[in-house]
């Protein structure tokens, strides 16, 4: 396949037909909508499940119930969207059935604004929904990569039976670069034994998230904790630019990590041992790998467009090892290069005292 | 607990379980018609010998265990929500038999929006929704169908449409909008309604079959625990009281669905 200059959101919903998405179900929401128009043409071209659903509450229990008879099925939308679908996300994690979820984070709270914002880490990697569950959240910061992502959110959801969210932002959605779709993939005709299709021949199957005893419902959780620890034990991913001699750390993901590698290097420029690590998956985060790194360098600068998010999973991580500052734009505005690169000085002045 | 049915050698076999219900005992308070709904439901779905192609979907509501005593598969909805999760369902299973049963709170409360657009896109599926004008599960609060006046654990000084508005006359909702093909109200109160209720129930089932659109079978039923009744005395309710508010009658029927043969 050839690069092409795609747009993020039209980019990622190609990547899932190709992936053998067989079904998709949303609802309108800015800035993310082109998602939803793209697959309303291609999915119906190709004879496969599209349907706009009257609100997102109504998209993600059609999620559900498509995920139930085992078809690769996704939904996406940005913040307000995700807020009314916690709901689901919830039953659907406690029926333990594979989706996936696509976030375009916009600044908020409220209705907000339709500009880029990550102020919806909490929402998505703490909070997604109530009772004890976590869902692998999976973070780009190109258009390639969220292209990526699809396919390995799709593989990822069905190979443990879980949700995966796709954590990216309005810029990553409305932006335009070169990047390569993968082949188109044969649609999976057959469907997983445990799923709800007729009990044609066996015995009915059951999708569930009720269990009225205390016990039994501690022994789903229990059994939920140990997929979980597996998931944690396997699937954390990150990257890492120039951290050997790094005596100084930036912490950023999605669109604020792509931005912070121009930092790094202006901050490299200048005589400062930057490195940067971009956490990829928000849920497994690399918490052991922060903290080897919070014993070698001098200070971490965690950067979001956010009050400061993910900077509690990297101040656990790091657990005192080494200062940790914060620099947060929000309500959808992107920090730039420069505003970045005082506060890394800021923090080399800090941390040399 | 589920039952062993022997039958000793010189007895003739003339009543028994349907192949659609398990033998498991239900959970369903004295007098409570959803155990009996549940037997129509199963027969009739052993009639058209669909078993091995239906997918239920239970609701939030005194019935939420329905899957224990039907032998389909099932998925369990959040509260409201079964008629999207019914639509997921059915739009990647085209060839299979769809059916939420639900509680009237569960449809014209929480869920209405879900079903008056399931309906409205002619999704084909079949509901079964059970009026019994409380919410039974949570211990008898008001529920979008309870009646003026009414008293319950949420209205103690009775409803007051001034504050609560109306019952919701839910089946008419439904049969204004075009995707529903079939709508009616049953009840299931004495021997003759309950063979209409069933008779309706088939061909709300005939009418996904044939592909025709939605279809809904609202059925009156009784509370007698919420009610603070005895069975035979809430029966008589859904009669004198009931009715005046949700008359019983066929609200949509198209031509189509007329001249389906229900047998
Ligand atoms: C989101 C949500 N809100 C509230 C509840 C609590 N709840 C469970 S059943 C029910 C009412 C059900 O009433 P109805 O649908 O009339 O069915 P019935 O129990 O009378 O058969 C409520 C409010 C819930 N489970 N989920």
């Amino acid at each position: 396949m050839a690069k092409e200059l795609l747009k993020g959101n039209v980019a990622f919903a190609e990547a899932a037909v190709r992936n053998g998405l067989q079904a998709y179900f949303g609802y309108p929401i800015t800035p993310q909508s082109e998602a939803l128009e793209h697959l309303s043409g291609r999915m119906l071209e190709l004879d496969r499940v599209f349907l706009q659903a009257e609100s997102e509450v109504a998209a993600i229990n059609m999620v559900y119930g498509a995920a139930c008879s085992g078809v690769r099925v996704m939904t996406s939308t940005s913040g307000p969207g995700f807020s009314l679908m916690t709901e689901g996300l919830s039953y659907i994690a406690g029926s333990e059935i594979p989706a996936v979820v696509i976030n375009m984070m916009r600044g908020g709270p409220g209705l907000g604004n339709i500009q880029p914002s990550q102020a919806d880490y909490f929402l998505m990697v703490k909070t997604a929904g109530h009772g004890d569950f976590h869902p692998i959240v999976l973070a780009p910061s190109s258009v390639q990569e969220i292209i990526d992502m699809v396919g390995l959110a799709f593989e990822l959801a069905e190979k443990y039976r879980t949700l995966v969210y796709i954590a990216g932002d309005g810029a990553i959605g409305q932006m335009m670069e070169s990047a390569e779709l993968p082949p188109m993939q044969e649609v999976r005709q057959e469907r997983p034994a445990w799923a709800t299709t007729g009990a044609q021949g066996r015995e009915p199957n059951l999708i569930n998230s009720l269990y009225l005893g205390a016990k039994a419902l501690e022994e789903v959780n229990l059994r939920l904790q140990k997929k979980l620890a597996e998931i944690k034990a396997h699937e954390i991913r990150w990257q890492e630019y120039e951290t050997e001699d790094a005596d100084l750390l930036l912490v950023a993901y999605g669109t604020v990590g792509r931005i912070c590698t121009s930092v790094m290097r202006e901050a490299r420029k200048q005589g400062l041992k930057v490195g940067l690590l971009r956490p990829q998956t928000l849920w497994p985060f690399p918490e052991e790998r922060i903290h080897e790194l919070a014993g070698q360098v001098r200070g971490m600068l965690v950067t979001e467009m956010s009050a400061g998010q993910m900077l509690e999973d990297v101040e656990r991580s790091a657990a005192g090892k080494c200062p940790v500052k914060f620099y947060g734009r929000m309500g959808g505005v992107v920090p730039m290069v420069d505003e970045i690169l005082a506060e890394v000085q800021k923090l080399d002045e800090e941390v040399s005292r | 607990m589920t039952v062993a049915v022997k039958i000793p050698e010189d007895m003739e076999l003339i009543y028994e379980y349907p192949e659609a219900m398990t033998t498991t005992y239900t959970h369903y308070c004295p007098g409570c018609p959803h155990g009996i709904v549940h037997r129509l439901v199963a027969e009739v779905i052993d009639e058209l010998g669909i078993r091995e192609k239906c997918i239920g979907v239970a609701p939030v509501g005194c019935s939420v265990m329905i899957y224990k005593y039907l032998n389909v598969d099932f998925v369990e909805a959040a509260h409201g929500r079964a008629p999207a999760m019914a639509t997921g369902l059915k739009r990647t299973n085209p060839d299979k038999i769809v059916f939420t049963y639900q509680g009237d709170g569960d449809i014209a409360a929480i869920g209405i929006a879900e079903a008056l657009h399931a309906a409205n896109r002619g999704e084909l599926i079949s509901t079964v929704f059970i009026n019994n004008a409380i919410y039974g599960m949570t211990g008898g609060q008001m529920a979008p169908t309870t009646l003026p006046g009414m008293v319950t654990t949420s209205t103690p000084f009775g409803r007051d449409v001034r504050l609560a508005g109306y019952p919701v006359p839910m089946s008419e909702l439904l049969a204004q909008v075009e995707g529903a093909v079939y709508v009616t109200r049953q009840m299931a109160t004495d021997l003759v309604s309950i063979r209409k209720t069933k008779k309706a129930i088939k061909r709300a089932f005939m009418v996904q079959l044939a592909g025709l659109g939605y279809s809904s079978v609202e059925v009156l039923s009784s509370c007698s625990t919420n009610w603070n009744m005895g069975p035979w005395e809430a029966l008589e309710w859904v009669k004198e009281k009931m009715i005046p508010y949700f008359p019983l009658g066929t609200f949509k029927m198209t031509d189509e669905v007329k001249a389906l043969k229900v047998k």
